[in-house]
């Protein structure tokens, strides 16, 4: 058993659920989001732009769709510098790399959660 | 004549590894590539490479041949030079991702470690028959692609998730063995085994690529393995 204290969930199973729980609901919400732009694309107005994404379906839709962005981005960045940015490929420098990189990582996700439900619910 | 490109590594000797090119007569035969290392080293003694059972028993002689990893005693020089890797010249170097300790020879201390993490034995607490503990046909068939792994580390070797993180990551062919004996009817600490395996590392770092179904000389497939793992901790977390 390998402790990680700065993986999503904790646990390997989870951040494997969660990983392809979170596609399942991005591929969605392309596809319906897709789907209407592929509808009303040639004239589509800001009105019908706004009152689309105004409808409480649409707001919990993109909420879901923001927390998946977060979750999913986490994990995959997160295995990505745990694979790359390691004392084993970098020498001593690897975890302070992969601490800092994970620390980017987590402002930058934090404020894209913030902002898009900011957006969303303002 | 064949020409073969040699991974050469001495430490005592050596800053660093080169390739050394030689070329060897096969009398127009179609050898195996320990039967070429035979007679190469013949020729240079100095050249090291570990070899036992030269018919795909013992895992021995696990190398890279022109990009693919095999065992050098099965694979003919013909199957080796279409592995795409070297054009008609036969690319010979130790398997990847391990500390080499001299030639063709690497170093399976983390390889091992991770077989010994799985606990490959039977673990059974409840008290011992006379004579043996029974299986169905139907709970030894279980076992069929499971049990006939001979740890000569070709899939793990090829496997990016365990070049990257050998001391995490349990690799192919320990995971492959962990499902030998979570598969195993007799076997009692599913859920201690289970727990031991469920960390970010020890089976998610499997992205289930397939290197390792793709050289294993025994032709086992590991990834399905390790998606029954998978199954198994899924069915028991959720």
């Amino acid at each position: 058993m390998v402790k990680a204290v700065t993986s999503f969930g904790g646990s390997g199973l989870s951040d494997w659920l969660v990983q392809r729980v979170s596609g399942v609901v991005l591929l969605a919400y392309f596809l319906v989001v897709g789907s209407f732009l592929v509808c009303n694309g040639a004239e589509l107005t800001y009105e019908q732009w706004s009152a689309y994404f105004d409808s409480t379906f649409m707001r919990v839709f993109s909420t879901a769709a923001v927390l998946s962005v977060v979750a999913h981005s986490w994990i995959g960045l997160w295995s990505v510098s745990t694979d790359y940015l390691t004392e084993r490929m970098m020498g001593g420098k690897g975890t302070v790399l992969r601490l800092a990189f994970q620390a980017a990582s987590a402002v930058v996700l934090f404020t894209y959660l913030v902002w898009g439900i900011q957006i969303l619910w303002s | 004549m064949l020409k073969v490109s040699l991974y050469r590594y001495n430490p005592e000797v050596d800053q660093e590894p080169y390739m050394q090119d030689v070329e060897i007569d096969t009398a127009g035969k179609d050898l195996m590539v320990l039967d070429v290392l035979e007679l190469l080293k013949a020729k240079d003694p100095s050249l090291a490479y570990r070899r036992s059972c030269r018919e795909g028993v013992c895992g021995s002689d696990g190398m890279n041949m022109n990009g693919k990893n095999g065992l050098a005693c099965i694979t003919p020089i013909s199957e080796a030079l279409k592995n795409g890797k070297g054009g008609n010249t036969l690319v010979l170097r130790p398997l990847p991702g391990l500390p080499v300790i001299r030639d063709l020879v690497i170093d399976m201390s983390l390889f091992y470690q991770q077989y010994e993490k799985v606990k490959p034995y039977l673990v059974n607490n409840t008290p011992a028959p006379a004579i043996e503990r029974l299986q169905s046909p139907e709970e030894r068939a279980k076992l069929d692609g499971l049990y006939e792994c001979i740890l000569c580390a070709c899939c793990s070797t090829a496997c990016p998730s365990f070049w990257w993180n050998p001391d995490r990551f349990i690799g192919p062919s320990g995971l492959l063995q962990a499902y030998r004996f979570l598969a195993d009817s007799r076997d009692t600490a599913t859920e201690q085994r289970l727990s031991e395996l469920d960390d970010p590392f020890s089976v998610f770092r499997c992205h289930g690529i397939q290197n390792c179904v793709n050289v294993c000389p025994k032709g086992l497939n590991p990834t399905k393995a390790i998606g029954h793992i998978r199954n198994m901790l899924l069915s028991r977390g959720t």
